[in-house]
């Protein structure tokens, strides 16, 4: 069935929705976190976290816990406002993009029609990249208002870096946009009824995920908190739950990514071969192949060094930039010719 | 650039062209390619390889098992001639030198002490009376104390002592609370260790 884009959904199911994905995405995080340390872990030949809990399962509730009782201090050369405020921007960013990721279709629960995602906008990728714009304000102001050097160079780095890759990430999309002629999220995953565009839209999907390592700030790309040379980059004069919070935002943004991914490259719901499963599988079929996403992430972050920042931009404006350009382009001169 | 040796021991080099006409940037420079090597493509290709091989790489390390040693639950097995916490020493059922069995070997003659370099070992010596007999010797040690945050497990006393009365043992578990707790007194080194360190087989 063809996803009702825009179709009206009662109030009380909206806010309900809102309450479930921010559940979720809180739920997720610390798996995530789990997930990346014990991986990472075993990635180098060592078990990982394994003391609190069973097989070290209450490690990130134990992070978490010592984060949020910790004093809330900052700098006397900090702007109280902003400083308060950078790490709000950053996690409500991060949720709020959460939101138009679709786990399912629409559903008749108890008879009444809901779709399995926040909202299904009708600009699906551009809200995508408006979050995404917004979001570092949330490091740059963080930051600058942190009043400290290493801070400011951090946010500065992050900055550059995130308009650089933004550009390649959008324009990655424009192939698969084109080809699913529609900017519904929903709507690019049941054009991918045929295939999954990660197989005619290969390139695409490595630009994308290469633009999204530089825009999540992860490994290799993670030089807003190069530690060698920042101390901890934008995040320095941070502590406690301020703190808490830009990492609650990075590993969403991780989620978000792998969501992303997920929706436009490996067909979201949809599994291979005409299987039909039962609507209620759907989210899952989500969720697990998003793991597979985050795993590559991690694996990523285990593999390669850091970049210089000189290769980091060079990488990004003269590699990345000119293939997803080449990429968008072949994918419409193929889509026109072929129609 | 020129070939530097390796500064000589009498006085500064005079071959060394820095000492003598000062630094000329021109020999120095080491040219670096900052953008993409001429034929981008393949290099792009090479880079995209290289990574592919490093993720196969940490991939391979995923799939073993991990090589950490679980330390409180499993101990790092120690070499045989690993000098850890000292042990003081009785005789065997065996008599020796015409002793009798459970006497201790420390004749108190302080070698030990004189040997130790840290000075951590103290011994104060009495005379063994036919009623209370305590070593083979005719003196044994009233007291024998070893301060093992000075030690520095050199294993000097071992090597003074003329009755093999004092052993480096395999303990190395050597943390305590308080700095008065780690001086050992003669009863805790005549006794068996709480829990024995595991002893490293030959050859592994």
């Amino acid at each position: 069935m063809i996803a009702l884009v825009g179709y009206y959904e009662a109030w009380w199911i909206q806010i309900l929705k809102g309450v479930i994905i921010f559940a979720v995405a809180l739920q997720l995080v610390p798996i995530v976190l789990l997930a990346e340390r014990k991986l990472l872990g075993r990635f180098q030949s060592r078990y990982g976290p394994n003391r609190v809990g069973p097989y070290g399962a209450l490690q990130p509730l134990a992070d978490i816990l010592k984060l949020l009782t910790k004093e809330q201090f900052r700098p006397t050369t900090s702007v109280g406002f902003l400083f308060a405020l950078a790490p709000l921007i950053s996690i409500l960013t991060a949720v709020a993009a959460f939101a138009i990721i679709p786990f399912g279709d629409v559903q008749n629960i108890f008879g009444t029609p809901v779709g399995l995602y926040g909202i299904d906008v009708s600009i699906g990728p551009l809200y995508l990249f408006a979050f995404g714009a917004i979001a570092f304000y949330g490091i740059m102001l963080g930051g600058w208002s942190s009043g400290s050097k290493y801070s400011f160079l951090g946010a500065m780095r992050g900055a550059a870096q995130l308009i650089s890759y933004e550009v390649s990430q959008g324009l990655a999309l424009v192939g698969v946009i084109i080809t699913a002629q529609t900017l519904s999220l929903t709507g690019i995953v049941v054009a991918q009824k045929g295939m999954w565009y990660i197989l005619p839209q290969f390139f695409g999907f490595l630009i994308f995920l290469a633009a999204s390592f530089a825009e999540t700030n992860r490994a290799p790309f993670d030089l807003t908190e190069a530690d060698a040379e920042l101390v901890g980059g934008y995040n320095t004069e941070f502590g406690g739950g301020r703190f808490a919070s830009y990492y609650f935002a990075e590993y969403l943004n991780v989620l978000v990514v792998a969501g992303v991914v997920t929706t436009v490259f490996l067909g979201g719901w949809l599994l291979p071969f005409g299987i039909h499963p039962p609507g209620w599988v759907d989210p899952f079929v989500v969720l697990f192949k998003m793991s597979l996403i985050t795993f590559l992430f991690i694996w990523v972050r285990a593999t390669l060094p850091r970049l210089r920042y000189d290769q980091l931009m060079s990488f990004g404006w003269k590699v990345l930039l000119p293939l997803a350009t080449l990429n968008a382009l072949v994918t419409a001169i193929l889509v026109v010719a072929t129609h | 650039m020129p070939s530097v040796s390796p500064p000589q021991s009498a006085g500064p080099d005079p071959a060394l062209p820095m000492r003598v006409t000062g630094w000329s940037p021109g020999e120095d420079v080491i040219e670096v390619q900052r953008t993409p090597a001429p034929g981008a493509a393949r290099s792009t290709w090479r880079t995209f390889r290289e990574t592919l091989r490093g993720l196969f790489t940490t991939f391979g390390r995923f799939t073993e098992t991990p090589v950490t040693v679980q330390y409180p639950e499993e101990k790092t097995p120690v070499y045989p001639r690993f000098r850890g916490r000292h042990k003081l020493h009785r005789f065997e059922d065996i008599p020796q030198h015409g002793a009798q069995a459970g006497l201790e070997k420390c004749v108190g003659c302080s070698l030990c002490a004189a040997a130790c370099p840290a000075d951590c070992i103290r011994v104060v010596a009495a005379e063994n009376t036919p009623e209370n007999r305590i070593s083979a010797g005719e003196r044994y040690a009233a007291v024998y104390e070893i301060n093992l945050s000075r030690c520095i497990f050199c294993g000097y006393c071992e090597i003074a002592c003329p009755f093999d009365a004092i052993t480096m043992g395999h303990d190395y578990e050597l943390s305590d609370y308080d700095r008065s707790d780690l001086i050992f007194t003669k009863e805790m080194l005549l006794a068996e260790p709480v829990e024995r360190t595991p002893l490293r087989n030959e050859g592994e």
